[in-house]
């Protein structure tokens, strides 16, 4: 800043290395934020994980080496977990793109009432994830629920089902509200693609003879691919650290428990902060494997392109 | 081929096409659609899946008001969230005009080191997170929850508002650099107004993420008085387990949805620009 009012004596250079002194000072805010909410918060979990340190006492604690890595491995529980949530986020995301692809492609298709259409679908986007599984639990009751009643009236069941009792149903109901609660945010982004997408390639497609469903996998999916696949990395990643609708919706049951509810049960409920911090850690792990993976393959520009200088 | 086909094959198509508008209307309506209409029976009408509440009343809303600081759950609420997207926005904005207007060595880290904070999984933090709240003498306390959503607002406003700020013309800046202008002139004197709209919507979606936090708020505060809506609803309790009130769960459900999706149905081209500028273009 003192430098501002100064003449420049070589402009080019003294104005790039400026604006380079001006670019970290206005950064600084941000990353010391980011370095105490996010970055110690990290590395302390990981510490812990290495220790036997309690909730109730955070300061008296022992290393234990890699003590309690060796018990997660050794619990089944964990390992159901693990399972629970690959299931849940590989169904989920499948189902997602594609519901999101259908509404975005109804949302597209210029017909009266789109913007109704639209808003409808904006607002199971609204509502808190919490909330949108305490209406499905209320819809999904066993005794009674709106489901079950529908069911038993079409003759589809002989008895009510236990929707979030049964291990088999309850995963499946569990992926049913996250499918209802997050394919709006998939329908989006792919209709945002779908809208610049441009008209002349349609219009010689057509005058070459080309039917709907040869336009639709020869142009329109390679051209929304990378909007897609941008909505498949942030559902995915959603997915694989899932806490609330299975929290809310089955609490800490193993049939459904992500590694997530896993790893909160031991850390607040248990009290076993040294053990639940390494179930952390290597969700952590998990995550950003996936993520690196996901930005190599899916080569996620970093604005390096399009920048002022 | 499709100029020569069949007006009955054209009315078919006409009518799955609505059929499948219909499918799609019911699918995202009915869900909140059923909890207006359970929130507004009593007694044994709730038991009856009747589609529209004969008796409506609104003994539901006065009992979730009634027995619990539901009112003070929603200030709540209105308070970490607003507090915690000011701060965001306030920072952001300084490090969005960094990462998008200026070219320096290290960008790219930092923005990678950005978008990853943003994928890391809340309970990666948590134990960290908790022992930095409870250090700070912040545990339950809102100002705790302020703290701690940072690492989920952060990230996000940055992300979103560089983007948006990339779109700003070059030819603005340099007028401005010639003129002399600082790069904080700059910033807030000409940047910022035109940044409004975007602004607003950024803000929004980040109210919205923090509005909706879970994790944290149900593990940093422990009184009923300290918590925010989505912990309270989570934890409406009955006389005992069995007897969960789904009036009343239905009741607050709607009472904390409505404004949300009235404000989304306002802005929604700002929200959609918010949402797509955050992934498309970022």
């Amino acid at each position: 800043m003192a430098a501002a009012g100064r003449p420049a004596v070589a402009p080019g250079a003294s104005l790039a290395g400026r604006r380079r002194r001006t670019a970290w000072l206005f950064l600084a805010p941000l990353l010391l934020a980011l370095a105490a909410v996010a970055g110690w918060p990290l590395l302390r979990t990981i510490a812990f994980s290495f220790t036997d340190a309690y909730l109730s006492d955070l300061a008296a604690w022992q290393f234990v080496g890699l003590d309690n890595y060796l018990y997660l491995a050794e619990d089944p529980l964990w390992w159901r977990a693990v399972g629970n949530t690959v299931v849940f986020a590989v169904v989920s995301v499948s189902l997602e793109t594609l519901l999101g692809l259908v509404i975005a492609l109804t949302l597209d298709a210029h017909l009266p009432g789109r913007g109704l259409l639209r808003a409808a679908v904006l607002i199971p986007w609204a509502i808190p994830t919490v909330v949108s599984a305490k209406m499905w639990a209320w819809m999904l009751n066993d005794l009674y629920g709106v489901a079950n009643a529908v069911l038993l009236g079409l003759g589809l069941i002989d008895e009510p089902l236990a929707w979030l009792g049964d291990p088999v149903l309850s995963l499946a109901a569990v992926i049913a509200v996250d499918v209802w609660k997050a394919t709006p945010f998939v329908a989006l982004l792919a209709l945002a693609a779908l809208q610049v997408l441009p008209q002349q390639l349609y219009e010689s497609a057509r005058i070459d003879g080309a039917g709907p469903i040869r336009i639709f996998f020869s142009i329109t999916l390679p051209l929304i691919r990378p909007a897609l696949l941008v909505a498949v990395i942030f559902r995915g990643l959603d997915a694989l650290r899932v806490f609330d609708v299975i929290y809310v919706l089955t609490g800490n049951a193993a049939a459904t428990a992500s590694m997530s509810v896993y790893a909160r049960q031991q850390l607040v409920e248990f009290q076993n902060v040294g053990f639940g911090s390494a179930a952390a850690t290597c969700l952590f792990f998990v995550v950003a494997l996936v993520t690196a993976l996901l930005i190599t393959v899916g080569r996620v520009d970093l604005g390096e392109r399009s920048a002022a200088s | 081929m499709s100029g020569r086909r069949l007006p009955a094959l054209r009315i078919a198509a006409r009518l799955g096409f609505s059929l499948l508008v219909a499918a799609i209307l019911f699918y995202t309506v009915f869900p909140f659609y059923w909890a207006v209409v359970s929130s507004l029976k009593s007694g044994s009408a709730l038991f009856e899946a009747d589609l529209i509440p004969w008796d409506a009343t609104l003994q539901n809303y006065a009992s979730v008001f009634r027995n619990q600081p539901f009112a003070r759950t929603i200030v709540n609420s209105l308070v970490v969230a607003a507090l915690a997207t000011a701060l965001s926005l306030l920072l952001a904005v300084l490090a969005a005009f960094a990462l998008s207007r200026i070219r320096f060595r290290g960008r790219a880290a930092v923005l990678l080191a950005i978008l990853s904070v943003s994928m890391f999984p809340q309970i990666a933090v948590l134990s960290g997170m908790f022992e930095l709240v409870r250090g700070l003498g912040l545990y339950n306390s809102l100002a705790g929850l302020v703290l701690s959503y940072l690492i989920l607002t952060l990230p996000f406003t940055t992300w979103v508002l560089t983007a948006f700020m990339r779109e700003l013309p070059v030819e603005l800046e340099e007028a401005a650099i010639v003129d002399g202008a600082s790069p904080w002139r700059i910033l807030f004197g000409i940047f910022l107004p035109l940044l409004a709209p975007a602004l607003a919507a950024t803000g929004l979606l980040s109210f919205i993420l923090a509005w909706n936090e879970f994790l944290f708020a149900l593990t940093f505060t422990l009184s009923p008085e300290q918590r925010t809506v989505p912990v309270a609803i989570a934890l409406i309790s009955g006389a005992s387990a069995y007897e969960l009130p789904w009036g009343q769960v239905m009741a607050a459900s709607v009472t904390v949805t409505l404004p949300l999706i009235v404000l989304v149905l306002l802005l929604q081209r700002r929200i959609v620009s918010g949402l797509t500028a955050g992934a498309i273009k970022g």
